[in-house]
């Protein structure tokens, strides 16, 4: 089995076994609720500006889940048994991430059609919520790997991975919200599998640099 | 010049110099703007006087991202040929750059206030400016956040490079964002051309923007390696 392959088996396998699937969910559904209840539940109101508040619920849930990507390997050792394997530390970062976002970004794309039906998004716009958040989530995965790798030696890093993080969030949630709120959808879809594909290019090559500083 | 610069030792000998005369003439450059711009120059015919906030607010948005591009450039410089006068100065000029990106903020609220009749407005450009400041205090954050300075140097390089390519991206997807929530736009983009008799003031503010920042990144700069020879002065100590 090739490096790339055990470093996906093993952290989603982590993931699973650890809560680390159902957690986020819970999370994003728990912000979720929180948009009727801090906007009132009139349905005409929540049609014309809840769903696309989905991608905050969605961001905080990915959000939370980067504190301990890299941290974890760090204190064990697991990375430095990553920096001695002859794969590219890039791949092995790539394989965590793609991990993450099977763990993490495919079930909350899921989570997100009922979310949306909730805060009244109409039927027909579901699918395309769908797909946003799952090319959206790859996004902020990918650019997550960077926030994570540059803080993981930070003791109780969360909140500097948001500060540094949330500003790169930016524009797959412009591009997220526009197709929650059926505004040019498939340019909005496009663009959105181009930030993803950007993030997922750049954001190994820079956690990797990040994580063998750390290293040293 | 720049590899002449490289080595400590004269870097602190030309800054000795080069730091009060940048300050020097920052004083002078910015002793003529300012009277030029909130006095001398005219008024806009539709603006009238709120016009003059442009001279305070126009030059700190074009070197708050002069800035981090010139950050991107010494964090590029620290990344490839592991310099530690290019880490520092990348950390000096983080503080200035987001000063300066915060006097953009205000002053565009203060701005909209009389003209857009609002004192924020999610314009694609303040919200461009915002993100940029945000990513400002995240740098700042990540130095402060880790002891190892020649670590904390280096991280801080792999982010701000991100940043700098990130920043397009941000800024199209904000423009696109904007256009489509504002159909009608209040502020035209590069519509109007300035006049000539406002350019000058503009320009010279400029000039004093920048040669203000040139003397605090010096003075910065010469903090932190003084800060460092005292800590290797005090670690000397307690070993001998």
């Amino acid at each position: 089995m090739s490096a790339f392959a055990a470093t996906f088996r093993r952290d989603l396998a982590a993931m699973w076994a650890g809560g680390g699937v159902v957690a986020p969910l819970g999370y994003f559904l728990g912000a979720t609720m929180m948009v009727p209840l801090a906007m009132g539940p009139d349905r005409l109101l929540l049609a014309a500006a809840g769903p696309p508040l989905v991608w905050i619920a969605a961001a905080l849930a990915v959000l939370a889940t980067l504190e301990r990507l890299f941290q974890a390997d760090l204190e064990d050792g697991s990375l430095d048994q990553m920096l001695l394997s002859p794969a590219p530390l890039e791949a092995l970062v790539l394989a965590k991430g793609a991990a993450l976002w099977c763990a993490v970004g495919l079930p909350l794309a899921l989570a997100g059609a009922p979310a949306a039906i909730a805060l009244q998004a109409p039927l027909a716009l579901i699918p395309a919520i769908v797909l946003s958040l799952a090319l959206g989530t790859a996004a902020f995965v990918g650019v997550g790997l960077v926030g994570a790798a540059v803080t993981a030696s930070v003791k109780r890093g969360g909140v500097l991975i948001a500060l540094i993080v949330l500003p790169f969030f930016a524009p797959p949630i412009i591009f997220g919200a526009a197709v929650a709120a059926g505004q040019e959808v498939a340019a909005a879809l496009a663009i959105l599998a181009g930030c993803a594909l950007g993030a997922i290019a750049i954001g190994p090559i820079a956690a990797a640099a990040a994580l063998r500083l750390q290293a040293e | 010049m720049l590899s002449y610069l490289a080595n400590p030792a004269r870097f602190m000998a030309f800054s000795s110099w080069a730091a009060p005369l940048f300050l020097a003439a920052a004083i002078v450059t910015l002793a003529i703007g300012f009277p030029w711009a909130l006095f001398a120059s005219p008024a806009d015919y539709q603006q009238g006087e709120t016009v003059r906030i442009m001279y305070v607010h126009v030059p700190a948005a074009w070197w708050s991202m002069g800035i981090f591009a010139f950050m991107g450039g010494a964090s590029f410089v620290s990344l490839v040929w592991r310099h530690a006068l290019a880490d520092v100065a990348a950390r000096g000029a983080a503080p200035i750059g987001a000063t300066f990106a915060a006097l953009c903020l205000i002053t565009g609220s203060i701005w909209g206030a009389p003209t857009w009749g609002t004192w924020w407005e999610w314009d694609g450009r303040m919200t461009s400016m915002l993100v940029l400041f945000v990513i400002y205090l995240g740098y700042i954050a990540l130095w402060s956040a880790i002891e190892d300075e020649d670590k904390a140097a280096r991280l801080a390089a792999i982010l701000c490079l991100v940043g700098l390519i990130n920043l397009p991206i941000i800024k199209f997807s904000v423009d696109w964002w904007s256009t489509l929530h504002q159909p009608a736009s209040i502020m035209r983009s590069g519509g109007s051309s300035i006049h000539p008799t406002m350019l000058g003031p503009l320009l010279t503010m400029a000039g004093g923007y920048l040669l203000l920042f040139a003397a605090l990144l010096l003075m910065n700069m010469r903090a932190s390696v003084f800060r460092r020879q005292v800590e290797a002065a005090r670690l000397k100590g307690i070993g001998g």
